[in-house]
């Protein structure tokens, strides 16, 4: 049997990395789980309301409940959908929000696929997410599903744009696609990382912050931006004609990117899984754990967004996105481009 | 064959027979929104031959730009468009013998190439100019020195096209209502608010 474990032969990799990825959706999914409760209490607390609060301790098992509700019902496929591509389009929803975490580092050396091109490889998948939800909404042969469907898409295509030149800020700073060597490059204390350096930088890295976590709320139909789903306009948008399992997927999807997007805003802005303060007893705290921290805290300001902001108007979006966040990103790669070229004498 | 020669040549020929597969169902697939995912389904197989030949850069470029913006601007148009089947095919046979004639052409053609087409004995093997170079740096060191003024020109033809494309579509209309922000802000409740003392039985006028 060990010769199965043995790394330095093809099968053996080959046996090895598939378990690794095994674990890996595991834990994303358990902890995707609690993450969906918290985003619910916490909706629920800025509203003075109780949340999901019956099933197990403080509603801790609600989101497996919900699981095994949405496992046993029955999937009505409707009359007149396209069935392979309705059927298609949730599964590629997951799988994409998956295979992007295959590039994110959670510690030093614990990353499945230490790619090169890490952060191009996350922004050509996250492109690829739109495919999901544009098909989900054709194939549905339904009007409130296709609008959603062509919202969805101009609003991701937009936003995306903006993410793409904030990314380029980053990667001009530490002079690399690689996400664990953007990562190693914010060593040593909060002073060092890219979104709250103690360094001139910061007054363009920090704007850019807040425009990629914006974008990122765009990206992922996150309210303000839930203009695909708005629900007094499109009843629910691309999932009008989902139900059981298939929606199950859709939802699993939305929420593994939107957790992806707050670990990314944490991989590049806020220094990935480097402890605040680089001595003890910060330092004993296993790398992950801080990853774990900084994941969650962003992710707590996304559902305080959900829970505060009220939604968007489509124009007032679409204005945001072309002309504020384009323009303010593009001067920002300028910018970055020339402190990294004439201050920090080229990288 | 050992099995750890096997993996790419089986990863290879997966993805080189799904990228001709997929390219068949784009000309064969009835619905035009089927033809336009398998389209995309070949440009993601082609990606990954070029994932399998090292140049990784390449294929996500490939991946972000035609997958993730060009491709999904022929779904919007194809999905709009609502294309009439029946009329689609009353012009077949109509095009039926020039279509034929063009594609008797290519293959002629495309024989021909392939019957004397023959690599030069002292090709060199697909590796980088230096491997310890990466892609992307690879890229940027040709593009930006050698290249550089025609990378430039390359940049000044696109925008030159967009300046057009909006000139061609930009139009003046009069009577559009558009929302002016600062307007917006600098509202106060002195210029917004009115307070009227109505009285009983009468109403506002």
């Amino acid at each position: 049997m060990e010769f199965l474990f043995d790394t330095s032969t093809m099968l053996g990799w080959f046996v090895v990395k598939t378990l690794i990825i095994l674990a890996y959706v595991v834990v994303l999914l358990v902890s995707l789980a609690f993450i969906l409760l918290a985003d619910r209490k916490i909706w629920a607390a800025v509203q003075m309301r109780r949340g999901p609060n019956v099933v197990g301790a403080f509603g801790l098992l609600q989101s497996f409940a919900d699981f095994l509700k949405f496992a046993f019902k029955e999937a009505i496929i409707p009359a007149g959908v396209d069935k392979p591509v309705f059927i298609l389009a949730p599964i590629l929803t997951l799988v994409m929000a998956f295979i992007t975490w295959a590039v994110i580092p959670v510690a030093p050396g614990w990353v499945i696929a230490d790619l090169n091109v890490g952060i191009l490889y996350v922004l050509a998948i996250s492109s690829l997410g739109v495919y999901g939800i544009i098909l989900g909404g054709w194939a549905s042969n339904s009007k409130y599903a296709f609008l959603g469907a062509l919202r969805s898409t101009a609003q991701m295509i937009s936003y995306e744009v903006s993410i793409g030149f904030v990314l380029i800020t980053v990667l001009l700073l530490s002079g690399s696609l690689n996400l664990s060597v953007i990562v190693e490059a914010q060593a040593g204390g909060f002073w060092h990382w890219n979104g709250i350096a103690l360094s001139p930088i910061t007054l363009v890295m920090f704007p850019m912050m807040v425009v990629f976590f914006i974008s990122a709320l765009a990206e992922t139909n996150r309210p303000p931006f839930d203009l695909p789903e708005a629900e007094s306009e499109l009843v629910a948008g691309y999932q009008v004609e989902y139900s059981s399992t298939l929606y199950l997927l859709f939802m699993i999807g939305e929420y593994l990117n939107i957790v992806l997007m707050c670990a990314m805003v944490s991989l590049l802005f806020l220094g990935g899984w480097h402890a605040p303060f680089d001595f003890a007893p910060f330092t004993w705290i296993p790398p992950v754990l801080w990853f774990v921290v900084k994941i969650c805290f962003v992710f707590f300001l996304f559902s305080m967004v959900k829970a505060i902001v009220p939604r968007y108007r489509y124009d007032q979006l679409m204005r945001l996105g072309w002309k504020i966040f384009l323009p303010l990103s593009l001067v920002a790669v300028v910018a970055v481009a020339g402190w990294v070229t004439f201050v920090q004498g080229g990288a | 064959m050992e099995f750890a020669n096997l993996l790419p040549v089986i990863a290879f020929y997966l993805f080189a027979g799904s990228a001709c597969f997929c390219a068949l169902m784009v000309v064969i697939a009835r619905n035009p929104v089927r033809s336009v995912l398998f389209l995309v389904a070949t440009f993601f197989s082609v990606a990954a031959l070029f994932v399998m030949l090292g140049a990784e850069f390449l294929a996500m470029l490939l991946v972000v730009v035609y997958v993730g913006a060009v491709a999904v601007l022929f779904l919007f148009v194809v999905m709009m468009l609502d294309v009439d089947f029946v009329e689609l095919k009353q012009g077949f046979a109509e095009y039926l013998p020039l279509g034929g004639l063009l594609a008797f052409v290519l293959t002629v053609e495309l024989i021909v190439l392939g019957a004397t087409f023959r690599l030069p004995e002292n090709v060199v093997a697909q590796v980088p100019i230096d491997p310890g170079v990466s892609n992307l740096e690879a890229f940027g060191l040709v593009l930006y020195t050698e290249y550089a003024f025609f990378f430039e020109a390359a940049g000044l033809i696109l925008l030159v096209a967009m300046i057009g494309a909006i000139l061609l579509t930009l139009t003046d209309k009069k009577g559009v209502k558009r929302q002016s922000v600062s307007a917006q802000v600098a509202r106060t409740p002195k210029d917004g608010l009115k307070l009227v003392d109505v009285k009983p039985g009468e109403g506002i006028i």
